[in-house]
């Protein structure tokens, strides 16, 4: 039975006035590529958006669960976008502090009987209210040692992710086939884990836009004949072992600014010109051993 | 006779929700928050038996809650209370304290007059609870 008077429901105020626009904004803006990830979380927006008007008329307030797990290759982005979503679940109300707890196996795991659950327990109770983000999750679970304690860690992540869904949020990260490792022993953490999001490796275009963004954000630029240098590193980088996405386009930058401060600091003595100070030249980038290394080598 | 210690012990028992709020405030301020339980009344007692260590960096009064109910399950009938530690240069100490779990029954505390020198009269209070061995007094 319908109200007489039941007022529209303005889904577009509710939006504007959680300022998660805001926030899915910045992540389109200063994250590049991303798209399934992307889609997702805006999703995830959507349906919390919804299940909050749902709530304010009084229909079903059951909270979806939201565990995740972001898969992918170094680099491309697992931590950033863990981070953002701690702030998106904030604003939209369904975590009530919004910080993000970054543990590893070290954090969760003891080292004799007995430590394993106080442990846990602890890094547990300080992820309430937030988000609890375990960076390469498969190494909580040691098929090999039959006596691992990473087991129990399991267990009690299980128990609570099931029974204080309102407390927390918890996001498994790794490596693609591990993780897949990882869940398919562990089916009942499967079951838990609603969204399973991989993250794609980003393409030479998307690389270059990242670089852009770094440059910016260091407030240096490249030169033409750097650019078109860079764009060679990358193309390079990317053929060549332990590539990692956008933390080794971040590392080629900061020695590029390191030969670059170098580079000035032998012409001393002559004027410099504060375009000259943040300006990187290809020469700067060229320097590189991934140039002399070539396609594919080892090394 | 219903034992008076701590923050708002002459108010009636603080509900949950009550209890909750009260612990995020000590979170906002940064302090500390343990919880300890005992079974020996006496005013005087102010080692009480600590029901896991302080906990440090909590955000959320989630994590203290889950401590809260796990240690009136295990104790149900004994006192609990909650700790709000300032570490804080200058200050140091205890910034808050509260009963958050009490006996069914509280017997209360008998008056003991001692005459001593010169017909002086010193006195004690005992729990009527204490009489009993630890662990049996509430039970």
């Amino acid at each position: 039975m319908l109200a007489p008077a039941a007022p529209a429901l303005d889904l577009d105020a509710l939006y504007r006035e959680s300022n998660v626009g805001e926030l899915l904004e910045a992540l389109d803006r200063e994250l590049v590529g991303l798209a399934p990830v992307k889609l997702r979380v805006r999703e995830i927006a959507a349906l919390l958006l919804v299940e909050k008007l749902r709530r304010s008329i009084g229909l079903q307030a059951e909270a979806p669960p939201l565990h995740m797990s972001f898969t992918g290759n170094p680099g491309t982005g697992k931590t950033t976008v863990a981070t953002r979503m701690a702030s998106i679940l904030h604003a939209l109300g369904y975590v009530r502090k919004g910080q993000l707890v970054t543990v590893t196996r070290d954090d969760l795991v003891g080292q004799y009987i007995g430590h394993t659950a106080p442990k846990t327990k602890e890094v547990l109770k300080r992820a309430m209210g937030g988000v609890l983000f375990i960076d390469e999750a498969y190494y909580l679970y040691r098929p090999e040692n039959e006596r691992d304690y990473g087991q129990e860690a399991i267990e009690i992540l299980l128990q609570v992710m099931e029974s204080q869904r309102d407390d927390l949020v918890v996001i498994f990260a790794g490596y693609k086939d591990r993780m897949d490792r990882f869940f398919s022993s562990n089916p009942g953490m499967m079951s838990r884990v609603a969204h399973h999001i991989d993250f794609p490796d980003y393409s030479e275009d998307e690389l270059m836009a990242i670089a852009g963004l770094m440059l910016r954000r260091m407030q240096y630029h490249l030169s033409d004949a750097a650019a078109a240098a860079l764009r060679e590193y990358i193309a390079l980088r990317r053929t060549q072992p332990r590539f990692s996405n956008a933390r080794s386009i971040r590392n080629a930058l900061d020695r590029a600014r390191l030969r670059q401060a170098n580079r000035l600091f032998e012409g001393r003595g002559q004027p410099l010109s504060p375009e000259a100070l943040s300006t990187i030249e290809a020469e700067d980038i060229r320097a590189s051993r991934v140039f002399s290394i070539g396609t594919g080598a080892t090394g | 006779m219903r034992i008076t210690q701590g923050t708002f012990s002459f108010l009636p028992d603080l509900t949950d929700a009550q209890i909750r709020a009260q612990i995020e405030y000590c979170l906002g301020k940064g302090w500390a928050v343990s919880v300890e339980f005992t079974d020996d009344p006496h005013p005087r007692n102010t080692f009480w038996e600590m029901w896991g260590l302080p906990m440090f960096d909590l955000k959320d009064a989630a994590g203290v809650m889950a401590e809260v109910v796990a240690c009136r399950t295990a104790h149900p009938n004994e006192y609990v209370k909650v700790n709000a530690f300032d570490s804080s240069h200058g200050w140091e100490c205890l910034r808050l304290s509260f009963i958050v779990n009490r006996p069914k029954q509280e017997p209360g505390f008998a008056l003991e007059r001692q005459e001593t020198q010169g017909r002086n009269i010193s006195y004690t209070t005992r729990s009527y609870a204490a009489r009993k061995p630890e662990g049996e007094r509430y039970a």
